[in-house]
């Protein structure tokens, strides 16, 4: 239809903008602080802040270092600090963002600091390793048949199954920054997708490794990693769920 | 020379391209969490502040017990106009982290509590104030009134 070719925009009329982004670097070969570097890239509204690195490393500094996967907010190698709050940059248009002022990008907060916007992520793993994220379940079914399970007793945890890792969370948490000893939220919502599982047997051990004094009770409620998630989790929810599931001493 | 001003400029720009990089400090930026972050900021300054005063608030009260005279030449100490704001200080922080505290154990113990804990920061805030309001007027016209 000619009306509809008149209305489609060329790709001259789609509007670039000229971005600024401020990059906290830190090489551990050359330096011994971090140091911040700005970049200029001509970026479009739809796109998002890990097209920005990655028009950085690919056209202006190959040494820029970050980690990326799939690059489409699933598998959660790139959570990272936009702005002063916990983002995955694959899901940060330019467009959510002020940018007549420069975009801070930084590392995750409260792990080591290994380099620009990599952390060693073992001390996170560790802690989720801690809580036995699997199904415990030795009870024998019925030869031929399934574990069973209600649309309502599926749905007790649906919310803490979305997680993916990112770490966007733990790292937002204030007491994870000061205490690296805390469980940190994404610990405590894989437990929780597993302890309040119908089909699982291993609650009471997780709710005896959560009941620790760097467990549940150093949540302090602030509401970061609910606000940090980008999968929408309600972390903050998920830890008072397993809070008042020690209290009960069943999930 | 222009070789040798290449090199002064990059003696003088060892980092980046341009003079801002200067001007930034390498301490990374301050994570900005919302009512829930400050909230909780605000509930341990006032928390540790609390503390400070019950210390000294029982040493002083402690000297009932060396002699009347001594508790009364110190509590008599505190009768002046920066002793007085400080005790408007210490109602504010006790008033703060009273119904803070209400908040936070609704947000762990009411089943929505998680859900509306941002009104509740904005309710705590505004019984703060009105709370202030009654005391702040009262208190400081007996502080610099006669």
């Amino acid at each position: 239809m000619p009306t509809a070719i008149a209305e489609a925009p060329t790709p001259e009329a789609i509007q670039s903008f000229n971005v600024t982004l401020i990059i906290r670097r830190f090489d551990p070969e050359v330096d011994a602080e971090p140091r911040w570097q700005d970049f200029d890239v001509e970026m479009y509204a739809t796109d998002r802040v890990l097209d920005a690195l990655h028009k950085i490393k690919w056209d202006q500094d190959g040494s820029l270092t970050f980690r990326r996967s799939c690059a489409h907010g699933i598998c959660g190698s790139d959570a990272m600090r936009i702005n002063g709050r916990n983002r995955l940059a694959c899901k940060t248009l330019i467009k959510d963002l002020d940018i007549s002022k420069p975009i801070y990008v930084e590392a995750i907060k409260g792990l080591p600091l290994e380099k620009d916007l990599i952390v060693d992520m073992e001390p996170f793993f560790d802690s989720l390793k801690d809580v036995q994220p699997f199904l415990i379940a030795n009870s024998k079914v019925e030869k031929g048949k399934e574990r069973t399970q209600s649309v309502a007793e599926r749905a007790r945890f649906d919310d803490t199954t979305k997680c993916i890792l990112c770490a966007a969370c733990t790292s937002s948490c204030p007491v994870f920054w000061t205490d690296g000893q805390y469980f940190g939220p994404a610990a405590i919502v894989n437990a929780h997708r597993f302890i309040f599982d119908s089909r699982d047997e291993g609650s009471e051990v997780r709710l005896d490794i959560l009941n620790d004094k760097e467990g549940v009770w150093r949540c302090r409620t602030t509401f970061n990693c609910s606000e940090a998630c980008p999968r929408g989790i309600q972390v903050t929810t998920a830890i008072k769920e397993v809070k008042q599931a020690i209290m009960r001493g069943k999930p | 020379m222009p070789d040798k001003s290449a090199e002064a400029l990059a003696e003088t720009q060892p980092v980046g391209k341009s003079p801002r990089n200067k001007l930034k400090a390498p301490a990374g930026t301050l994570y900005r969490g919302r009512e829930g972050m400050w909230s909780w900021v605000l509930h341990r300054i006032t928390g540790v502040a609390i503390f400070f005063f019950l210390l000294v608030h029982i040493l002083d009260t402690s000297l009932l017990r060396l002699s009347p005279e001594a508790y009364n030449a110190v509590i008599g100490a505190y009768k002046t106009p920066i002793m007085g704001i400080g005790e408007l200080g210490l109602v504010a922080a006790i008033g703060y982290h009273a119904l803070n505290g209400v908040r936070v154990i609704l947000v762990d113990f009411w089943s929505v509590g998680t859900k509306h804990q941002k009104l509740m920061f904005w309710l705590v805030i505004i019984l703060w104030f009105v709370l202030l309001l009654g005391f702040a007027p009262r208190h400081l016209m007996n502080v610099f009134g006669g």
